[in-house]
């Protein structure tokens, strides 16, 4: 296989550079060891952030946040719900970092307007009556599965190209360049070797794993963050607090659920990322601060990225190592035409991608200007399912009563999943009940994948899609892959719904045997 | 002596999942004056299949194929197991008790007395049970033959399909074929349920039109698998019509709950426990008890509020776990909902669930529960008896994980038949 460029990762960075570079004419391939958005870019947030944030610890950050959130406003405007968004500081809270903050925003352009408290609880009525002072700013939430699938399905429909389940192996290095790259499908184990002229590493926190293959080092530090989502949504605003960044700052409403985090946990190895009950107990106390009710209310998952952050070898807190991107040109370690670009947010994701393509079109020596600042960021078929509540809507639009719901709790009907089905076929890969999660609202109900995991099972080898025991394999991976988000949660209503679930795929059909 | 009309019992059950309907119906038979109390619901989530032991140890991932040795190494590695207090005989007894009442309220049951037996579910696993519904037993035979098999699904029936079943039993059984047909006057329908099926089948004209609609398909087959849908109430004629319609065996397949399996036992027990002379309180809870000078257990009942009071010498607690409410956890702690009865359960949050859900030792908060004595007193923290006439049966007892073994009936048969006759011997 040939190309002009190989990107390495399907998280935002690198399917935003797959649509940058399409756009200007430049063909890719993009290959991904799991699905999109497998890492980070599909564990956290979905916070557009107005760079408030950052304005005391990493004001470069917090103007490129406040750009991005502009700019993305504009071109990506199906990916965002926007928000708007509050700081709150309640009463304890570190009483100096609050009357900077204001100031600080001006400094770096960010708009926070300063409310009166019983404003702030007028607007978010969940808010802790002891809240001290507030501000109001231009947060918004983004989607990010959708984001990067319209990014790739973008770059697809210009000529790029899609490897999912497809890992690098091996580079071959000669005359100070990556001649070729050696790629393995981890699920037929077939071999795949890619020609490209120049190589991109895009992949997060596993940016210093894969340039490792090429002999290349680079010091990554991996800060573990953990998040909740909520049953139901708890504001309509995105709540920050205002205090130095610490655990449990954020809450984002996302559609019909809210999401809270994060945690920020030093780790050594990329394997296993779970997150923990002491994690989630600790997020929901210190959130419980600022809006009480986060005591009390259920909780239907639990999930966990990896920030790479690019060492500056500073020791102490990783709260305090920048959070802006990195892009290195591998050419100062002697490969030419070999780049990677970590670090950053998913708010810069766009920024990121925008300066790898300007790197690797100099080298190549392709002119043409970047115009994803200005391009709108179309909507595709496949991307649109991710959103709360569309499934629904299209389908009592739509009328057909025999287009059955197989997933009860977030109404996904069965000509939904024959969509997804056809999409990943399309793009040359096989569906199975995680890559039809990704793309849907499936298994993120309150029953977690219990009863949709058996009714689309049922459904895809109905569809001939599914073969001797290869859905009760797929269906066993599934559960356990959910599991480790719902762990940490169960108790009270949660657990009620485990035991259910245990009752039928144990108790009944035996799935552990 | 105790009198329904000023609410006075001998005994007060709480919980109408199987391990309260199992004791009510053996307080009945002997004689107690009865009621009970329970949110209902419960029993609807049953699967219908009685288990008695199906795996042990589960680590092992071990199947039973006689469940009643299994038992006997079941008492020397887990002392602490509810069966390890309960003599073979009066198992035994428990289940002949309640496969009678079964019977008599037309919903029979077979078994063979010495051996599990195994059935395919609707996912295409096999499932190790002890005793089924009579409408599944010519599965049992017929998987146990091999016999050239037809399963059928049915258009708008979802989780069900003919197809995988087939395809994920290909191995144990070969000739398994598959055909899908449109239920009788559905066809106007995009959805179809189980039970509204179950219940068209009750007449007889439907299950004409059903024949119809499989005859074409069973062609060179010696028998046919469908969804758990012959029937609410006249499982027995669905059967013996459709054999004879078809020339062919039927059976039926275990479906995801809640089931028509669950439904047929909530509707026998619901007609039939009263006319044993229970009190039957559905749909209510136990919101106060309190243990009086005069020996009673005085009871306030109702939905949200209390609506009347109950006075009851002896109560079995079956109120089942988390699901049946018995049993309530918040971040820290599982505790029981009616006393407050200390709960046996690991130190804290972290060690309640296993990494993996599907790990085969099973999670060990599924093992927590009430600490009894030999007569099924639940115990106090000081390890006496709580009170002399509170009994407990079923799955709130500590030291089974009931859905890794696959003991959950038998558990709920054995207990609540060892708590009345313990019940039975203090009173008498």
């Amino acid at each position: 296989m040939k190309t002009s460029v190989l990107i390495i990762g399907g998280g935002a960075t690198g399917t935003g550079l797959a649509r940058d570079l399409a756009l200007r004419g430049v063909q890719s391939i993009l290959v991904e060891k799991g699905d999109l958005n497998a890492g980070a870019s599909g564990a956290n947030h979905g916070l557009l952030h107005s760079g408030g944030r950052y304005v005391a610890s990493d004001p470069e950050t917090a103007k490129e946040c406040r750009e991005e959130g502009e700019i993305l406003k504009q071109v990506a405007s199906n990916c965002i719900e926007n928000t708007g968004g509050l700081f709150v500081a309640v009463a304890g809270d570190d009483e100096k970092y609050v009357a900077d903050f204001p100031v600080l925003c001006s400094r770096c352009g960010i708009p926070a307007h300063e409310l009166d408290p019983k404003e702030a609880l007028e607007l978010e009525p969940t808010l802790s009556r002891q809240v001290i002072t507030a501000y109001a700013v231009e947060d918004a939430f983004i989607d990010p599965f959708k984001l990067s699938m319209e990014n790739m399905d973008q770059a697809l429909s210009l000529g790029g190209s899609l490897l999912c389940h497809t890992k690098v192996v091996g580079f071959e290095c000669s005359n100070r360049r990556i001649q070729s790259v050696h790629l393995k499908n981890t699920r037929t184990g077939e071999t795949i070797i890619v020609e490209a002229e120049q190589v991109v590493n895009a992949t997060g926190a596993w940016a210093g794993e894969v340039a490792a293959l090429a002999g290349i080092s680079i010091d990554l530090l991996y800060s573990k963050g953990s998040l909740l989502i909520t049953d139901s949504r708890i504001a309509t605003r995105v709540v920050n607090r205002l205090r130095p960044s610490s655990d449990a700052d954020i809450l984002v409403p996302g559609g019909t659920v809210s999401l809270l985090g994060t945690t920020s946990i030093r780790i050594e190895s990329l394997d296993d990322i779970r997150p923990t009950i002491a994690e989630m107990d600790h997020i929901i106390d210190q959130a419980a601060e600022v809006i009480p009710v986060l005591k009390d209310t259920r909780y239907i998952r639990a999930y966990s990225g990896v920030r790479p952050l690019v060492a500056s070898q500073s020791a102490g807190d990783d709260r305090s190592v920048s959070r802006s991107f990195a892009l290195l040109d591998h050419a100062r370690d002697g490969l030419e035409n070999f780049a990677t670009i970590t670090g950053g947010k998913l708010s810069t994701y766009r920024y990121m991608a925008e300066k790898t393509a300007d790197l690797v079109c100099a080298r190549m020596g392709v002119s043409k200007p970047c115009v994803t600042r200005t391009e709108p960021l179309p909507s595709s078929e496949t991307s649109r399912w991710t959103e709360p509540g569309l499934a629904p809507k299209e389908w009592i639009k739509r009328g057909a009563p025999e287009d059955l719901i197989l997933c009860e709790c977030e109404m996904v009907p069965k000509s939904v999943i024959d969509r997804i089905v056809t999409s990943i076929r399309d793009q040359g890969d096989r569906a199975d009940l995680r890559g039809i999660g990704l793309r849907s609202r499936i298994g993120k109900g309150t029953c977690q994948g219990a009863f949709c995991g058996i009714r689309i099972t049922a459904h895809l080898y109905d569809k001939g899609d599914l073969q001797a025991d290869e859905g009760l394999v797929g269906l066993r991976t599934f559960l356990n892959e959910r599991w480790k988000g719902v762990r940490p949660i169960l108790w009270d209503g949660s657990l009620i719904q485990e035991e259910l679930q245990e009752a039928m795929h144990c108790g009944l059909f035996g799935l552990e045997l | 002596m105790s009198d329904v009309e000023t609410g006075k019992f001998d005994v007060c059950i709480i919980g109408t999942g199987m391990a309260g309907m199992a004791s009510a119906l053996y307080a009945a038979n002997r004689g107690l004056s009865t009621v009970q109390v329970g949110s209902a619901g419960e029993i609807m989530f049953a699967s219908g299949l009685l288990d008695l032991l199906g795996v042990h140890p589960v680590e092992e991932k071990r199947a039973i194929n006689r469940p009643w040795e299994g038992i006997n190494e079941l008492r020397k590695d887990m002392p602490n197991h509810p069966y390890a207090r309960i003599k073979e005989q009066d198992i035994r007894a428990a289940f002949d008790e309640f496969l009678s009442f079964l019977q008599d309220a037309s919903l029979p049951y077979q078994r063979r007395n010495e051996r599990n037996c195994q059935v395919i579910t609707s996912l295409g696993t096999l499932k190790t049970t002890y005793c089924v519904p009579k409408t599944m037993w010519n599965g049992v035979d017929a998987l146990e033959t091999k016999k050239p098999c037809l399963l059928v699904d049915i258009r708008g029936f979802k989780g069900f399909s003919a197809g995988q079943m087939a395809a994920a039993l290909q191995d144990v059984w070969p000739d398994l074929r598959t055909a899908r047909i449109s239920f009788p006057e559905t066809e106007h329908m995009s959805e179809v349920y189980a039970e509204q099926m179950a219940r068209a089948l009750d007449s007889p004209q439907n299950r004409a039109k059903l024949i119809e609609m499989l005859k074409p398909h069973v062609k060179d087959v010696q028998t046919v698998g469908m969804p758990t849908i012959f029937g609410v109430s006249r499982t027995h004629e669905v059967v013996s019509d459709l054999n004879k319609g078809l020339g062919v065996t039927v059976f039926e397949i275990p479906t995801l709950p809640p089931s028509v399996s669950g439904v047929r036992l909530k509707e026998a027990f619901e007609e039939r426990i009263p006319d044993k002379g229970v009190r039957l309180l559905p749909r209510e809870k136990v919101l106060k008890v309190h243990h009086g000078t005069d020996g009673y257990f005085t009871l306030g009942i109702g939905q949200e509020t209390t609506d009347r009071t109950l006075k009851a010498r002896g109560i079995i607690l079956a109120s089942g776990r988390f699901l049946g409410k018995g049993l309530q956890a918040d971040r820290e702690h599982i505790r029981e909902t009616i006393f407050d009865l200390p709960v046996t359960q690991p130190p804290d949050r972290t060690q309640w669930h296993r990494k993996n859900f599907l790990d085969p030792s099973g999670h060990p908060i599924n093992r927590a529960g009430l600490e009894i004595d030999d007569s099924f007193r639940p115990l106090d923290s000081s390890g006496r008896p709580a009170f002399k006439w509170l009994f407990a049966a079923g799955s709130i007892l500590a030291h089974q994980d009931w859905m890794r073994m696959k003991c959950g009936s038998g558990l709920a048969l054995a207990t609540g038949f060892a708590a009345v006759q313990s019940f039975v011997r203090l009173f008498r």
